[in-house]
């Protein structure tokens, strides 16, 4: 216990980018005799920064961050394949690692001999091989196609039979990236009892995924990587919260940026809907008149106009980003040009897949108009947002009570409602289960959704 | 680096199924399987017995039956140059493994040298059967030089196989530049041309420069003329520069090694 399984310490990797060096080189590092000078860096990239962390013996650490943060760089930094530029990494113990299933498979020869191979790459010898043949064909489940040439199995059976190998190489320290996307159900199941037995017997596994479930379900600890740095570690449970905060964060940036490219796009257009289309104008505008499509845009006479738009969460903050079963609220700025006393408010959500979740009006909801001049600021407000996780888009319009368009805005608010839970559909009713009877489930279940 | 290289002998086990597979790969969905390595130089060797018996006779008086003296220096070049050629891009081809497993990089240009000479091995079963059918009887004094001359190629082909692989990584115009160089060198060895003959007397310090040089006429003197293995000196010399050179460029690739992964 008293050393880490592995241990980083200020490690920097550092790639080089051997741009611009393609033609007539060979020949002019010939001749300044400048070979080994000339293979040095022309671009670097940084790929991890100044990153520390350790493991300890029979530990199953996760590491978890966006694309392109660093965590497969450190896995092979980890398994020995690359070297960082900086820094020292150091394991104790035998490893093996999943990074890529199968990857010394030759498709010629047949799945029993690449096993043999394959595993001789990974460190066991014949003997060892001869001893786990069995099991390892049992749990790549692939007893009729052994003998089969690799190049004929399936993808999925490659990477079944590459991950039966790996696993059974017995190592001390099981590094995994991203592999359980490999099989069904029951394989995926089949790994995670895999897993869990390494556990048991207490090896060591460091494990890079998306899959934050499976961080919380199964880590003791957690890193987060963001831009090559470390962005904390710790409690699996605090990191994966702090990391999905931060993507919200990012997500939220992200479609602020779109609806403000959707509204700008349209504002850039002109105002009437009827006059012929300027060619110069980006938008089409000979699409937009059908209001039934859903196209985006934006049309309508502006006697009336909608002069912003605003979602707003349930700490009263503007957002793009809302929790199923949180409330949200709709706030709507408006600006009567003139007095009028005929006009409708509407609003309805859309899912991406253009389905209308939900809508409805004032004059639906028997509002009798009366009066509205100057600027007033409507609210929409949804007690709780009982949609799945998912992006859905905004139509907010004024018209009259024949329809006839004030300003119609389509589809030009985008926002996301994010889940812990991936049950499907659209509508998600509040709900709970009661069982009667001899029915029990394991503690970890999730009590109310 | 020294550490490096008993690491090699550990691998061992590995070297010996990468190039058993090589094998076996390179054959498997034929029909004749294994047996195209000797239908292969059978094959040649037939062409070359009709081509330089019947269409141009070779007259050269030190050189008959000239179709086996030919083929006493093709098949070592032939290991030679395929084993250059494979592992320079042994490397580049194998990238996935190198990118993706932990293993020793330089296994993959010692495997195509090695999965090479073995086909040589089974080519000289064909050059010896035209030996018995030629009843042209090799020195029975002469035959142990043989393992010494091939150990010594071997090591000399591994030591340019380590630098081409390791280059090739980098800079991948040295295939080209290999096919050419190789079609050079060929000529400039006295394979097809006996070393004997007067023409060639003149340059003869020339082809001394050339290190396969001693490695061809060795074969011949040791397969094909009757007589003492005049290249002794020679060639021990050249299995001395053999493995400086291959020290030499061990090093070399060592020193690269670690940009493989990230260059391939």
């Amino acid at each position: 216990m008293s050393t880490p399984a592995i241990e980083l310490s200020h490690v920097t990797k550092i790639y080089r980018r051997y741009g611009g060096r393609q033609f007539a080189t060979l020949k002019s590092a010939l001749l300044q005799r400048s070979i080994l000078k000339d293979l040095q860096a022309s671009e670097t990239f940084p790929a991890l920064q100044d990153v520390s962390f350790s493991v300890p013996h029979g530990c199953t650490y996760g590491v978890i961050g966006r694309n392109g943060s660093g965590k497969s760089t450190a896995l092979k930094l980890v398994a020995g394949i690359t070297k960082p530029t900086e820094g020292t990494v150091r394991v104790d113990g035998r490893i093996s690692a999943l990074i890529e299933l199968g990857a010394g498979f030759h498709p010629e020869i047949s799945g029993r001999e690449n096993v043999f191979i394959n595993g001789i790459m990974l460190g066991l010898t014949k003997k060892e091989i001869e001893q786990r043949f069995d099991e390892i064909v049992e749990f790549a489940e692939l007893q009729e196609f052994i003998d089969a040439p690799v190049k004929t199995y399936s993808s999925g059976m490659y990477m079944r039979l590459g991950f039966a190998v790996a696993i059974h190489v017995d190592p001390d320290v099981l590094l995994v990236d991203e592999v359980l996307a490999v099989g069904d159900e029951g394989f995926t199941h089949k790994c995670l009892d895999k897993f869990a037995e390494f556990r048991r017997r207490g090896k060591t596994i460091l494990l890079v995924t998306h899959s934050l479930g499976l961080v919380e379900r199964f880590c003791d600890e957690a890193l987060w990587l963001e831009d090559g740095r470390a962005q904390g570690h710790g409690d699996p449970k605090r990191i994966v919260g702090a990391y999905l905060t931060a993507v919200e964060k990012g997500e939220d940036t992200l479609l602020a940026t779109t609806t403000a490219r959707a509204v700008a796009a349209v504002n850039a257009a002109p105002p009437e809907p009827p006059p012929p289309a300027k060619p110069e104008t980006a938008q089409p505008e000979g699409e937009l008149r059908n209001m039934f499509e859903a196209v985006e845009g934006r049309w309508g006479s502006r006697e009336i106009e909608i002069t912003a738009v605003t979602l707003i969460d349930h700490h009263a903050q503007p957002s793009f980003v809302f929790h199923s079963g949180d409330p949200m609220s709709i706030r709507l700025t408006v600006v009567a040009h003139s007095p009028a006393t005929d006009f409708v408010f509407g609003v309805s959500l859309f899912n991406v897949d253009g389905v209308c979740c939900y809508g409805t009006n004032t004059f639906i909801e028997q509002m009798d108009p009366l009066r509205f001049e100057g600027e007033a600021n409507i609210t929409f407000a949804i007690e709780s947002l009982d949609l799945v996780e998912g992006t859905y888009k905004l139509d907010v319009a004024v018209h009259n009570c024949d329809g006839y368009p004030y300003d119609y805005h389509r589809q030009l608010y985008t926002f996301r409602v994010k889940s812990r839970v991936p049950d499907a559909g659209i509508y998600r009713p509040r709900h709970h289960w009661t069982f009667e009877g001899a029915v029990t489930f394991k503690s970890t279940a999730k009590a109310d959704v | 680096m020294l550490s490096n290289l008993a690491r090699l002998v550990r691998y061992r086990g590995l070297i010996q199924s990468l190039v058993a597979r090589e094998l076996k790969a390179r054959y498997r969905g034929s029909v004749l399987g294994f047996l195209w390595s000797f239908i292969n130089p059978l094959l040649l060797l037939l062409i070359y017995t009709f081509v330089f018996t019947k269409i141009i006779p070779n007259r050269n008086e030190l050189a008959q039956p000239y179709a086996v003296f030919m083929f006493c220096g093709i098949l070592p070049w032939n290991w030679f140059s395929s084993s250059l050629m494979e592992a320079s891009g042994s490397l580049v081809s194998g990238g996935n493994l190198i990118k993706k497993v932990l293993f020793p990089a330089e296994i993959l240009p010692l495997v195509s040298v090695l999965a090479n000479m073995v086909h040589f091995f089974l080519g000289l079963t064909i050059l010896i059967a035209f030996l018995i059918y030629y009843q042209h009887w090799p020195d029975l004094a002469g035959l142990f030089w043989f393992p010494v001359v091939v150990l010594i190629q071997l090591i000399f082909t591994s030591a340019m196989s380590l630098f081409l692989a390791a280059l090739t990584v980098h800079y991948r115009d040295i295939r080209d530049l290999l096919s050419n160089l190789l079609m050079f060198w060929f000529f400039a060895t006295p394979i097809i041309y006996p070393w004997q003959d007067e023409n060639v007397k003149i340059y003869r310090w020339v082809f001394q420069m050339n290190p396969f040089t001693h490695l061809a006429v060795s074969y011949q003197e040791i397969l094909f003329f009757r007589g003492p293995v005049g290249q002794a000196s020679w060639l021990l010399g050249l299995g001395a520069g053999s493995m400086l050179l291959f020290f030499a460029t061990y090093w070399f690739f060592d020193r690269l090694r670690d940009s493989f992964a990230e260059a391939v």
